[in-house]
């Protein structure tokens, strides 16, 4: 793999581009793999990437029934945040952010990681509360965050509207090393990377039965014919029903159709990202100038990948008495994401019934952000059979009792 | 956008008037039941990608609860029923069968 660099640069404007070279290599599939991932998304390619990375582990195939990133990972709203409530959330999450940081270096990829901050308002005096709570509770854990009044929040944001008659802003909960990142240059990047320590990343490859002996796992069947491994990891969001079905167990887990929107170009007006939980719409501008706006998810079970204009209508209608400016923007491209959505919100990683089987799912509305961090815990609880960031995801938390509830504090809008 | 035909007041009613209300025809545990009876009703869901059943309410027209039969991947409704019985009637099933031959779902009970 050559390196990018400026030098890089400098050399190929001198011949025409003639020497850039493929991101990665579109390989046929070998009979037998140490480990298969499947789902080429960010989640599943962050897997590899540390499975390569942090324990040598290189004869690696991530397979994908569609293409690269194509799923979640290109449909999110590029936010990325680590104030979380509950211990084992702010700790993984807090990972992932902390890897997105020097993430450009480390994959020689620029995913423009861009620290701008985020502020998830206060709307209400119960999120007042629960904020002044989580910025408490991140103290505690080591993120950091703040508390701050809404003169501030104007400072910060002064296309805001404070006094809505509905949901004045009453504050908000700050986070100054949150963001955004290009989200399909993670994908790009983690799967450049892979490719170099000599993964096979094939796509359009979808896996059609998982093969076990003795309740072990040995193999998939996929539209390119069998392929055997030692370890298989499962990392397909919306999907993951289907495929554990495939395996022979269940997960308690449901997919639902996510959607959001972008606008028009327009002039830098907003340079943070602003959230607002209680009316259920999240809104940060891209570099393009586009401005980029989240909603809520759809109420019942979905697989289509498509979104609904009502959502869209209550998720801009909620923004309009925020960002008074938005009633003269044109939205210009709407789209869904299939997530899955656990009982307690938060997602699973996790060893499964089947021996040698992992599964890493359930991030539901959230998961854009966590990509380092998942995959990072994934790839240790693979290679090693224990993560001690992953330990408190398991599937079993739920039969125990020790749920992770963020449906309070992260549920509606990520 | 899903329309439903509510079976109380048959209203077709769009998804706006309509609360979707989750899985269908769960077997409720509660005490006395194992802790794996009780960790399935509570936590496990069927997520098929194909043929759902499942609850909805009327909830800003009659009020009422009631069954319908969904495809997943295609948002295709098969038809809506009572809220009052454990299982689809025949005529749901036939008119799953005539659209998606050799669909499954767990025991009905």
């Amino acid at each position: 793999m050559k390196r990018y660099s400026a030098f890089a640069v400098a050399r190929e404007a001198l011949r025409y581009h003639t020497g850039w070279e493929r991101a990665w290599r579109n390989p046929a599939p070998k009979r037998q793999y140490d480990v298969i991932i499947v789902g080429a998304g960010g989640h599943g390619l962050a897997t590899a990437y540390y499975l390569g990375k942090n324990f040598g582990i290189t004869n690696v195939a991530v397979l994908e029934k569609g293409w690269l990133g194509g799923g979640n990972t290109g449909r999110n709203t590029t936010i990325i945040r680590s104030n979380y409530l509950q211990d084992p959330s702010a700790a993984i999450y807090e990972k992932a952010r902390s890897l997105y940081e020097d993430m450009s270096q480390d994959l020689n990829y620029n995913v423009m990681f861009s620290p701008r901050g985020v502020i998830m308002l206060a709307q209400t005096e119960h999120e007042v509360r629960g904020y002044k709570r989580t910025a408490h509770a991140n103290a505690l854990q080591g993120v950091s965050t703040e508390w701050i009044e809404p003169a501030r929040v104007k400072e910060l944001v002064p296309i805001i509207n404070l006094a809505g008659p509905r949901y004045p802003v009453l504050g908000g909960l700050w986070q100054e090393r949150g963001g955004t990142a290009r989200h399909d240059a993670v994908a790009w990047g983690y799967a450049r990377a892979c490719s170099a320590m000599g993964m096979d990343i094939i796509q359009q490859c979808e896996v059609t039965g998982v093969r076990s002996e003795g309740g072990r796992v040995i193999g998939v069947d996929t539209t390119k014919g069998a392929i055997d491994c030692d370890k298989l990891g499962m990392v397909v969001a919306g999907n993951c029903s289907h495929l554990s079905q495939m395996a022979g167990f269940r997960l308690p887990v449901e997919s639902v159709a996510l959607q959001a929107l972008v606008s028009e170009p327009i002039k830098p007006c907003m340079d943070v990202v602003v959230m607002a939980n209680t009316v259920h719409g999240y809104m940060s501008q891209s570099d393009k100038g586009e401005m980029v706006i989240g909603g809520g998810t759809d109420g019942f079970n979905n697989y289509t990948q498509r979104g609904s204009f009502h959502h869209i209508e209550e998720t801009v209608r909620a923004l309009i008495e925020t960002f008074p400016m938005v009633s003269r923007l044109k939205m210009l491209r709407q789209w869904g994401g299939i997530v899955d959505v656990t009982g307690d919100r938060s997602p699973i990683i996790s060893k499964t019934p089947v021996q040698n089987c992992f599964v890493n799912a359930g991030w539901g509305t959230g998961g854009f952000k966590a990509i380092p961090g998942s995959g990072w815990a994934m790839a240790e609880l693979m290679a090693t059979g224990h993560s001690p960031l992953a330990e408190e995801f398991s599937m079993m938390r739920f039969k125990e009792g020790k749920f992770i509830d963020e449906s309070v504090a992260a549920g509606v809008a990520h | 956008m899903l329309i439903l035909e509510c079976p109380y007041c048959g209203v077709k009613a769009e998804e706006t008037e309509l609360h979707a209300g989750g899985e269908a025809h769960l077997k409720r545990f509660g005490p006395g039941s194992s802790d794996d009876e009780f960790h399935d009703y509570l936590f496990m869901r069927e997520n098929p990608k194909g043929v759902h059943f499942e609850r909805w309410r009327h909830v800003t027209g009659c009020g009422k609860w009631f069954h319908a039969a969904r495809c997943t991947m295609t948002l295709e409704v098969f038809g809506t029923y009572t809220a009052q019985t454990s299982a689809p009637p025949q005529e749901i099933r036939d008119a799953i069968t005539a659209k998606r031959p050799g669909w499954s779902w767990r025991e009905f009970e």
